[in-house]
């Protein structure tokens, strides 16, 4: 086995673009769940729409800035389409309903009616060239061990860095903030909030508004070092936002990240481990494919086992951030 | 507190406007509901005529457990929707506003089952009640220097009003680290944060520590002389004889009776509503010693429908001992 | 009393505002959904209904009929070579063109002359060509096909009804699954997002006793059944119980229930692999019934469901321990304080849900094909059954089951198939917008 391979690859996933987006979204998750309690189960619907609407725009010969822009804004009007009618709704009905919003988007892309546009199944590629122009890097490979890349590469990673921590850095003010207590109080209990005197549904609604910026930004981070599939918005990616937020901690700041970079170090580690084994004639017995569903299999004991045993997550306080219901 | 034993029937109060009875008109009403009802299923559990509740007063809310003061309480401040009625505050009408903007016009209630905000802070749920805060807005919010005053105002005031509570030492705990009884005082001296002109207090000294309802008592009586109008519901009849102004009876979803403390206890219609009708017992004399009708009643009924009034906080005695009542 | 009215109003419009919206969609979809099948069948060759009275002379001519209305005044075009002829529909509908002589013509219709509201079935077929060698009599009739095909709606009515029957099947699937969802929510307040995985284990377990194992599908099917209670009980006894004790939240426990989901779901897909088995059991012939033809597996299978439906709910309403389990439902405290075994109940509406779970995985392996993650791809459906008719109540659920099945089969009438999950879950969050206690559901208690 080639241990030294499997843990460069390992590390390598620590300042991956992909892990960046992940935590940009699970940060927006934070935002959603952590502080003001929303129960939102579409989170893959807003790196969906980020995603969509940046390349498509891009594939249509708009320059960068008006694709990011329209990511922004197509997840700032999702978001309302979302909230308007499920934020008046029970938290559990409001999990339902936020998965079954994530689920009709993920349809109405893949549809064969809108070929044209989505690409349907097979999705979309090539929209890169807009955000490689800007990159301000010289040709050449960058770096040491693990972590040497080519311009392009490392332009993705400082830029989805960037926004991670300038997110973080945004999250940081809101909660210290008088603006943060109310979404706290409404995470706490909405009506105690609603009797004094707060609008309880607008705050709600800046908050989706507001994580779910990110997460379409997140969706932009995730597909630019690949192509667009839409068999990658399944309820799987919510749930694996989900498993990563709770991870760190969910009202933390620092969780988002952190659980991030564990869960792509320890995925990448256990593929690596296995097909090693399976090379080596160890594990003989299953194929790489089924090496690839164990690690999922470990994916969902590690969430079971982490929300009964450890709810606040690596960074979280005991006492603030176990659930409220 | 004298002339209690006099007959019951008083015909007219400074405060009314004309005969005392149920729904009777006031010379100052602060709120003034009509043809309020709300139904369940069959069941109308508000049914409400008319109804006005003096300004600058005490008002209490008494009726036996089911009567629907706390859906009344719900509707009044926009938490419930009734099924036909209109009602309005300061003379602006409320029927239809959202909870929020109740609060806002100075209308703020309490919860019978205390909504503390357990993962916050004391001083955080305190500052929360305050109205008017610059950096509640999500782009203020950004920037400290923005707030940082008003927030060093409001906690000023905060410490002050946790302080008359005797919620001090608590400041920087969880708010789920207090008591039942403790959680009661703070969520209403949160809603005071906001300076409401009326406050609403759905059962404020229920699970309360006894050693404290008497200071308690005092504090409603100061809102009084601040200028606060009161309105609350509470199964303690020596504290509604205590400090009330006007005392307002509910029963299956109606005002049955109303009037001045001393005489409404003796209203049949009150004895009615505890008892159910048909009796002919002698109502006997509220003040003196030996069991009092009312207060009977009022026991049984609570010990028949345990679960409608305990909710999950409620950790300390919900009937505090009837001591203390004359000095 | 004016509030009262206001807030009526309020509600009443924005349920006829969604109403109208839903009529102009369905509307606006049937019509492009009819020309569309209008292009695929190609317009009936025309036969001569006119014997001419002039031998010597020849004509082009039609009548023009919207349904049984005859439409007059519309202007119709022949053209050949250098003659040009415009004729106008008299009130039976009829017009003709004399023409010069057996050639080549174009005959058009201006689609501009014909009344409000009668259009062509086709936009794109408002001309027709004669040519030459069609000369056999003297006179050519050329027709438009206008408004709604009468032919193809008959064709559309067994479409109907053949997706009626479908749909019917699916809820009724559906619901024999969804109803283990809202006892299990019931009485403990757990949304179970592993929910399809006991449907998809069901599926499994049928797949391998009747085709791996060739055993008769009906003992399958009760394997299944047992199996599956086994399993929810498992489920309770291993996980659930001991969470309960724990203390566990209610998001925490949904939460866990997800990790449970995703990892039962790869550990299918670790042991039987990606591909889609077929249920060959002998069960696919047609059964015609009128005018719907249906399979004999989805006969026996709505049959089943129908019967153990019943069964269940014979069970909720009659026997001691369904009332207990509404009790339970009710008011857990209660039901705990006047001496019901509050974890006894669970732990049988966890065998139950199992068992109905695994019933409506083997009707669902019938109804389509067996996969590893056939119940998570249902599990949205059943949630929105359930959400439908109300969180926790049974009948709720059974109803909201029946109208999602009907949807997404009947949506397929009027939309792309591959689109007919995402229609119900629209119409779930329209719902929910309108009425958001669900059909049947009751309104929370504040304060
Ligand atoms: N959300 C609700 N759904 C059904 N019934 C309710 C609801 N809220 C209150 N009720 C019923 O309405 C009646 C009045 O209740 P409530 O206002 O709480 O009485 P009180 O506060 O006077 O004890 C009771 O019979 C109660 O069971
Ligand atoms: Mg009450």
């Amino acid at each position: 086995m080639d241990w030294g391979n499997i843990f460069g690859n390992a590390v390598g996933e620590i300042i991956s673009p992909t892990t960046a987006a992940y935590a940009l979204a699970a940060i927006g998750l934070g935002i959603h769940f952590g502080y003001t309690g929303l129960l939102n189960f579409g989170q893959a619907a807003f790196l969906l729409i980020g995603a969509y609407a940046f390349a498509i725009p891009t594939l249509a010969g708009a320059p960068l800035i008006v694709a990011v822009l329209s990511a922004i804004i197509c997840s700032v009007i999702f978001a309302f389409i979302l909230g308007i009618p499920t934020l008046r709704l029970r938290a559990d009905y409001l999990a339902i309903v936020t998965i079954a919003a994530a689920e009709v988007v993920r349809y109405i892309v893949t549809t064969t009616g809108l070929t044209d546009f989505t690409g349907a199944a097979n999705g979309l590629s090539g929209f890169k060239g807009t955000f490689a122009a800007i990159n301000p890097i010289p040709e050449g490979r960058y770096g040491f061990g693990p972590f040497t890349y080519n311009e392009y590469d490392w332009w993705i990673r400082i830029v989805g860095w960037a926004l991670v921590v300038l997110a973080s850095v945004l999250v940081f003010l809101l909660m210290r903030s008088p603006w943060g207590r109310v979404v706290k109080g409404i995470r706490e209990d909405e009506d105690a909030v609603r009797s004094l005197g707060k609008n309880v549904y607008s705050y709600k609604m800046q908050a989706l508004v507001l994580g779910g910026v990110m997460g379409s930004v997140a969706g932009i981070i995730f597909i630019l070092p690949r192509a667009v599939q839409p068999a990658n918005y399944t309820t799987g990616l919510t749930f694996f936002i989900w498993t990563i937020m709770l991870l760190g901690g969910a009202a933390t700041i620092f969780g988002p990240i952190v659980g991030s970079m564990i869960f792509w170090v320890v995925l990448s580690l256990t593929q690596g481990i296995l097909y090693g084994a399976i090379e080596s004639g160890a594990l003989s017995f299953i194929s790489t494919t089924q090496a690839g569903q164990i690690r999922f299999i470990l994916v969902g004991v590690a969430l079971m086992l982490l929300v009964i045993f450890r709810p606040q997550g690596i960074f979280g306080n005991k006492k603030e951030l176990s659930f409220s219901v | 507190m004298s002339n209690i034993s006099e007959p019951a029937v008083v015909a007219t109060h400074p405060l009314v406007k004309g005969e005392v009875g149920p729904g009777c008109a006031k010379t100052d009403p602060i709120v003034i509901a009509d043809h309020v009802t709300r139904q369940f299923g069959g069941l109308k559990a508000v049914d409400v005529d008319h109804l006005e509740i003096p300004r600058g007063q005490i008002t209490a809310l008494i009726g036996p457990n089911g009567a629907g003061k706390t859906t009344m309480f719900n509707l009044l401040t926009g938490f419930d929707k009734p099924n036909t009625g209109t009602w309005e505050f300061d003379g602006k009408s409320l029927a239809g506003v959202p909870a929020f903007k109740v609060a806002r016009a100075g209308m703020v209630r309490t919860f019978q089952l205390t909504k503390s905000l357990g993962r916050l802070s004391v001083l955080q749920n305190m500052l929360l009640g305050a109205t008017g805060q610059k950096g509640e807005g999500l782009f203020s919010a950004l920037f400290k220097p923005l707030w940082r005053k008003q927030e060093e105002e409001n906690t000023a005031r905060a410490d002050d009003l946790l302080a008359r509570f005797k919620l001090d030492a608590k400041r920087e705990d969880y708010a789920a680290s207090l008591s039942g009884g403790q959680r009661k005082l703070l969520e209403m001296a949160r809603a005071l944060m906001s300076k409401p002109e009326l406050i609403m207090l759905d059962e404020p000294m229920a699970g309360v520590n006894p050693a404290l309802t008497q200071s308690l008592l005092g504090h409603i009586k100061n809102l009084k002389s601040d200028g606060t109008s009161v309105l609350f519901v509470e199964h303690d009849m020596h504290m509604v004889m205590h400090i009330s102004d006007w005392v307002i009876v509910m029963a299956e979803g109606r005002v049955v009776a109303e009037g001045p403390p001393e005489s409404v206890m003796k209203d049949p219609a009150v004895i009615d509503a505890y008892l159910g009708a048909h009796h002919d017992e002698d109502l006997g004399d509220l003040m003196e010693d030996g069991p009092n009708p009312v207060l009977e009643a009022e026991r049984k009924a609570r010990e028949a429908h345990p679960e409608v009034d305990e909710g999950p906080g409620y950790g300390e005695t919900t009937t505090p001992p009837a001591a203390e009542r004359e000095r | 009393m004016i509030a009262g009215i206001r807030l009526g109003r309020g509600v009443r419009l924005t349920t006829m505002i969604v109403a109208v919206l839903a009529l102009c969609l369905g509307f606006a979809l049937g019509a492009a959904a009819t020309s569309a099948r209008a292009t695929e069948t190609p317009a009936p060759t025309p036969t001569s209904t006119d014997s001419g009275d002039f031998t010597t002379t020849y004509t082009i001519g039609g009548i023009l009929r919207d349904g049984d209305t005859l439409v007059a005044g519309a202007e119709v075009t022949v053209e050949g070579g250098d003659f040009s002829e415009v004729a106008t529909t008299d009130d039976t509908g009829r017009w003709s063109v004399v023409v010069p002589g057996k050639g080549d013509y174009t005959v058009t219709l201006d689609p501009e002359t014909l009344p409000d509201g009668v259009e062509l079935r086709d936009p794109d077929k408002s001309s027709a060509t004669v040519s030459a060698g069609e000369w056999q009599t003297n006179t050519i009739t050329r027709s438009f096909p206008l408004g709604a095909d009468t032919r193809q709606t008959t064709g559309f009515f067994e479409q109907f009804l053949q997706r009626l029957a479908a749909g019917l099947n699916f809820g009724l699937l559906i619901a024999l699954a969804a109803i283990g969802i809202t006892l299990i929510f019931g009485t403990t307040g757990l949304n179970n997002f592993a929910h399809g995985e006991m449907v998809t284990f069901g599926a499994i377990v049928a797949w391998v006793v009747a085709v791996l194992l060739g055993i008769n599908i009906f003992i399958a099917m009760v394997v299944a059944l047992v199996l599956g209670g086994v399993f929810g009980y498992l489920n309770d006894w291993l996980l659930w119980k001991p969470l309960r004790r724990k203390g566990v939240k209610l998001v925490q426990a949904m939460i866990v229930s997800i990790g449970l989901a995703i990892a039962l779901r790869y550990l299918y897909l670790f042991n039987i692999g990606g591909d889609t088995k077929t249920m060959n059991v002998g069960l696919s012939d047609a059964v015609v019934l009128g005018p719907v033809r249906i399979t004999t597996g989805s006969l026996i299978s709505m049959l089943i469901s129908v019967v153990v439906l019943v069964l269940v709910g014979l069970f909720l309403t009659r026997t001691r321990i369904g009332k207990a389990t509404r009790a339970v439902s009710d008011n857990p405290s209660l039901a705990a304080a006047s001496g019901i075994d509050v974890d006894r109940i669970i732990r049988i509406v966890w065998v139950l849900a199992g068992a109905l779970a695994a019933l409506a995985g083997v009707m669902l392996a019938l109804y389509r094909q067996v996969s590893w993650d056939m119940g998570f791809q249902v599990l949205l459906l059943m949630f929105a059954a359930v959400t439908l008719g109300g969180l926790g109540s049974a009948y709720g659920a059974l109803v909201g089951s029946i109208v999602v099945g009907l949807f997404v089969e009947l949506s397929t009438l009027f939309i792309p198939p591959d689109l007919k999950y995402a229609a119900a879950l629209v119409v779930l969050i329209l719902v929910l917008l309108v009425r958001p206690q669900g059909i049947l559901g009751r309104k929370e208690r504040i304060g």
